[in-house]
């Protein structure tokens, strides 16, 4: 332990009386809570059996599709992001610039636009597609929304794991070397593991986007959970079924978020003191 | 200090637009949809064009009072007429029971039927269920096509469009095998170049009142019957007055207005 170790930072003071600040405090607080009864009580004073009972499982199998999407496209995007992240660090100008140029396209651009281009703009080019033998894989909504998203997240996901590695101290590599490991062996045993506890945060974090981006498949006419509550929207005009869909998307973040923090607490209790 | 003073100029911008919102009273706002030609459709400057458009302008004209067009994705138009964001929808919207139940109608102002366009080189023979068992049918959702598509086609696999120019990029793209609108939408596309790839397979019969309902109407918010009234009246007046002929013959070859009620 060193002597940092000892010195301990002092919590404020605790606030005394009721300045301005605090009272502006506690009014927001309870317009929130106020919000909250509010949509609660909606739901209850409107539960309404036969909505639930028609359109219920159309919502689990929308979920199902959406957990299907999600986790396809977050695999197969991690796996893009490998090369697009040696890209973006090599120190050949021409592979450093494409990936540049790749992630710069698709973090640039909205999710909606790569969607649409890849659904409705591939889909104007079906004779060449067909020629390729392509046109079968493109013809599924399904697999242009996987398409779009795993290239899309491969972006975000690659520079996410480009700035956990550059994170990690040059000394590092410089002290495997001169213990004659090879650069692979550094990498694989003792720069990835130091640097993906860096990226944890921003991979939950992706994930979570991409689960809620994942909505954007309801337009290119995927029944996901959002296109399912939009169909039982459009049947019953009851706005209950975007509520629902809220809480559904609401649960299946906090679900997620958790889980980051178990494995966080998990990889770091090495770093506790 | 910086917190009240936001919460300051929020109230008193919620205020102002208050203030405003009742010196307009008498302007009628129209949300209309803008993306179902030859009925209403945005041109490339913003424009709202169609026969909704000039219809709701006869009306208008008609009812003396000024009216503004905003146009609104189909999908939340009945939610944003109830949200107030406008006082009538002159869109194309057929009169159905289940819409009857958050809204309140005019009249019919026209009714076309439903029909269903396939690709040209199509082996499909017509449009009944057993015809059309294992094809994938495109329709906008949140209409009475869809409603109609997805209660008769159950052996197909129905899928749900955000507007009509979606569904008919996908038919035209071969991801489709037929596509069901409005026989009148439909002939437009299909007169365009871009329809060029497909045409009419037929209509399907019989188009039953309570899903189809009995024509598009105006829909306004619930119990203004004093504007359904005025909405009616000037219907019925534009009819005799030969300025809905004009309006008719400037858009279709025959009269869309159907059977007189």
């Amino acid at each position: 332990m060193s002597a940092t170790a000892t010195m301990v930072e002092r919590p404020p003071p605790r606030a005394r009386g009721w300045p301005r600040r605090r009272i502006v405090g506690y009014a927001l607080v309870c317009l929130w809570i106020l919000f909250g009864i509010g949509i609660v009580s909606y739901l209850v004073l409107a539960w309404n059996a036969d909505f639930f009972a028609k359109y219920a499982p159309a919502y689990l199998r929308g979920l199902g599709v959406t957990l299907a999407l999600v986790s396809i496209s977050m695999v197969l995007g991690a796996i893009l992001s490998v090369p697009v992240a040696y890209g973006r660090m090599s120190s050949n100008r021409v592979l450093s610039g494409l990936a540049y140029c790749y992630v710069y396209f698709f973090r640039g651009t909205p999710l909606l636009v790569q969607t649409y281009l890849v659904y409705y703009g591939l889909g104007s080019f079906r004779v060449e597609l067909q020629s390729v033998g392509l046109w079968d894989f493109f013809k599924d909504a399904f697999n242009c929304g996987v398409f779009a998203f795993a290239l899309n997240t491969a972006a975000y996901q690659a520079e996410i794991l480009r700035g956990a590695i550059e994170s990690v101290p040059r000394g590092q590599w410089e002290g495997a070397a001169s213990l004659g490991l090879h650069k692979l062996q550094t990498l694989r045993k003792i720069i990835l593991p130091q640097a993906l506890i860096v990226a944890l945060r921003p991979y939950g974090n992706e994930l979570i986007l991409m689960v809620k981006a994942s909505a954007i498949v309801a337009i290119i006419t995927v029944y996901d959970l959002m296109g399912n509550a939009k169909l039982a929207f459009a049947n019953s005009f009851d706005i209950q079924a975007y509520i629902w869909v809220a809480l559904v998307y609401l649960v299946m973040v906090e679900i997620l978020r958790h889980g980051i923090e178990w494995i966080e607490r998990r990889i770091t209790i090495h770093l506790k003191r | 200090m910086r917190i009240s003073l936001r919460i300051a100029l929020a109230a008193s911008a919620a205020l102002l637009t208050l203030g405003v919102a009742q010196a307009q009273e008498k302007t009628l706002r129209i949300g209309t949809e803008g993306a179902y030609p030859p009925f209403n459709n945005l041109t490339s400057d913003g424009q709202l064009v169609g026969f909704d458009i000039d219809i709701a302008k006869a009306l208008c004209d008609e009812m003396k009072v000024k009216c503004t067009f905003v146009a609104q994705d189909w999908d939340g138009i009945i939610p944003a007429l109830q949200a107030g964001k406008f006082d009538a929808i002159v869109a194309s919207m057929s009169i159905t029971p289940e819409r009857k139940e958050k809204v309140d109608f005019s009249n019919k102002y026209y009714n076309t039927p439903s029909a269903l366009a396939v690709p040209k080189d199509s082996t499909l023979k017509g449009v009944t269920k057993e015809d059309l068992a294992g094809k994938s049918i495109g329709v906008a959702t949140t209409t009475t096509h869809f409603n109609y598509a997805s209660k008769t086609y159950t052996d197909s696999t129905v899928k749900g469009y955000p507007s009509s120019p979606e569904e008919q990029a996908d038919l035209a793209n071969g991801r489709l095998d037929a596509i069901e609108d409005d026989i009148v939408v439909l002939q437009q596309w299909l007169d365009s170049p871009d329809g060029a790839c497909c045409k009419i397979l037929g209509q399907p019969s019989p188009q039953p009142v309570e899903i189809f309902g009995p024509g598009a109407g105006i829909a306004v918010r619930k119990g203004e019957t004093d504007l359904v009234n005025k909405l009616n009246s000037a219907i019925d007046a534009i009819r005799a007055n030969g300025k809905y002929k004009e309006i008719n013959d400037k858009y279709f070859k025959f009269d869309v207005f159907g059977a007189e009620s």
